[in-house]
């Protein structure tokens, strides 16, 4: 327990002094706002039903930040640190790998979910987006997807044999996605051909959860993309377990 | 004498190389035992099996009485660990490495004097990232001495130093066994394990090929001593080989160099420089090192 709390806060020590990653956890999502609310912008629109773009939006962001931290923070994060040797020295003390791993989840998430919370205050502030919602319903949805994609990374990560590779494959994996999943771009304006290929992205099943728990739905509504995402957090931290490599 | 790390018959491959062929050592409580080879000899899979962090393809280990690939935490609260390659992350501070460590122990010394021991205390706000090589090593032995462990393992602990910075980590090292710890340890320096070591195993292609004190394995080779006098160019050269120890001469310039064996070597030409007047001052004596012991078992250098 003293070693999980005081890894947990080490993390999250070295995230905030790590430009890159504070970049791609808090910095990103608030740029996301940003950017795209200096562009569209959030009128109220007939064709919206009545909500703005950047209303519609923010759940696609959300799926964003999830899909950055899972496939490309803890991708990068875990093939570096046991390419420089950084595991094998936690290996050669009592540390159990469970605990390890369980740190890095943790403050993963947390991190996650202050980048979350930064861009939902920026953009009510300044674009005075509306949340109609439950907010434990999409704090669990966030959860659900922020795990689901982590254990993504954790597999991408035991399977690349160097960190660059890794680095390129959590990318590769990643930047389509953003655009097909209807996390960035809104998948009703995406061809039949795209449609059908989102199906088989698991940040699609992310995006569409959270749009529905944003605007009021049940979990039941959305069984099916919950359960997508309990099968491949399921699998995933099943083959990350096996096939994890300390160096 | 208790045995605090026993060796029988270990055997590890990668692939088709046999990177550990057989070895077989034990090492007693308080003693410093080296295992000494080139790069690629196995010494460092050795140790690691030892560790409990490789698996033995076959073999019998124990350390402290437990099978360290089996024992696991139990016996990684008991040992400290010095890796020959690891890393920490770049922006964690000293004090804040050993503090994160200590919580992975159930017993754990005082940071601060630890440090201090270490001479690093000056740089425990430091992130890892800031240190010089020496520095890094230090906080790695820092951790290694951080659970107040019975057994030290020290892979390849001075490589990559200045002469300077090696210094002062041998005394480090014999601190250690000051304090009544057992060490074990690797290295390709050979003055480091004459210096250091109470015993040495050489090690070749995965096998011991010696084992013993380093004294008693420079005796073994019974080999010559050199004796190097200035002579002035312009003096006769001595007769000395009517001594019984010398075997022969050497006149190289403003050099002579006796060469013979026998505890008397030293002391009767001496004298007779002495007699004949022809002592400057200035001679140096050169004998067998481990590096020749190594010579002479493997029929290589050890640096190639």
């Amino acid at each position: 327990m003293k070693s999980l709390l005081k890894l947990t806060v080490t993390n999250l020590r070295l995230y905030l002094r790590e430009p890159i990653t504070a970049f791609f956890i808090i910095g990103f999502p608030v740029m996301l706002v940003l950017i795209f609310g200096a562009i569209f912008g959030n009128q109220p629109s007939q064709l919206l039903g009545g909500r703005g773009s950047m209303d519609i939006s923010m759940p696609g962001y959300t799926a964003l930040i999830l899909g950055t931290v899972g496939l490309l923070t803890v991708t990068i994060n875990t093939s570096s640190y046991r390419e420089a040797g950084i595991l094998r020295r936690f290996r050669a003390t009592p540390l159990s790998p469970l605990v390890y791993l369980t740190a890095d989840v943790l403050s993963n998430q947390l991190m996650t979910l202050i980048g979350m919370l930064c861009m939902v205050i920026i953009a009510r502030l300044l674009f005075h987006t509306h949340f109609e919602g439950n907010a434990l319903s999409v704090l669990l949805g966030v959860i659900l997807g922020g795990l689901s994609m982590s254990s993504l990374g954790y597999v991408i990560a035991s399977l690349a044999p160097t960190a660059r590779m890794a680095q390129v494959v959590g990318m590769v994996l990643f930047y389509p996605m953003m655009f097909i999943s209807g996390a960035a771009y809104p998948s009703e304006l995406l061809p039949a051909s795209l449609k059908r290929v989102a199906e088989w992205l698991p940040l699609t099943y992310v995006t569409r959860l959270l749009r529905g728990l944003w605007f009021g739905g049940t979990w039941s509504e959305y069984r099916t993309e919950a359960l997508v995402l309990v099968a491949i957090l399921a699998v995933a931290t099943l083959v990350a377990t096996r096939i994890f490599r300390w160096e | 004498m208790s045995t605090v790390v026993s060796v029988h018959q270990l055997h590890k491959a990668y692939g088709p190389v046999k990177a550990v062929d057989g070895i077989e050592f034990q090492v007693s409580q308080g003693e410093i035992l080296g295992l000494v080879g080139p790069n690629g000899a196995g010494k460092t899979t050795t140790l690691e099996c030892i560790e409990g962090l490789r698996q033995p393809d076959s073999g019998t280990l124990r350390v402290l009485g437990m099978d360290p690939w089996l024992a696991g935490p139990a016996l990684k609260q008991r040992i400290g660990v010095q890796l020959q390659t690891s890393a920490l992350p770049l922006r964690l501070k000293v004090a804040e490495t050993l503090d994160l460590f200590a919580s992975f122990y159930q017993r754990s010394l005082p940071a601060l004097p630890l440090l201090e021991q270490l001479g690093i205390a000056d740089k425990r706000d430091a992130a890892f990232g800031q240190l010089s090589g020496g520095q890094k090593q230090r906080l790695f032995i820092a951790l290694a001495l951080l659970n107040d462990p019975e057994v030290v393992f020290l892979d390849e602990l001075t490589t990559g130093l200045d002469p300077q910075a090696r210094r002062a980590m041998w005394d480090l090292v014999l601190d250690i066994r000051r304090q009544g710890k057992t060490v074990l340890l690797t290295t390709h320096y050979m003055e480091e394990a004459e210096r250091l070591c109470d015993r040495v195993a050489i090690v070749d292609h995965g096998r011991i090929v010696a084992l013993d004190s380093p004294a008693a394995l420079i005796r073994s080779l019974s080999a010559e001593k050199r004796l190097i006098f200035a002579l002035p160019v312009s003096a006769a050269a001595p007769s000395l080989t009517h001594l019984p120890e010398v075997s022969r001469i050497e006149r190289n310039g403003d050099q002579l160099i006796v060469y013979g064996q026998g505890d008397h070597l030293i002391n009767n030409v001496v004298f007779a420089l002495d007699q004949a007047g022809l002592l400057t001052g200035d001679l140096r004596i050169e004998q067998a090192t481990l590096e020749d012991v190594f010579l002479a078992l493997t029929g290589r250098k050890m640096r190639e």
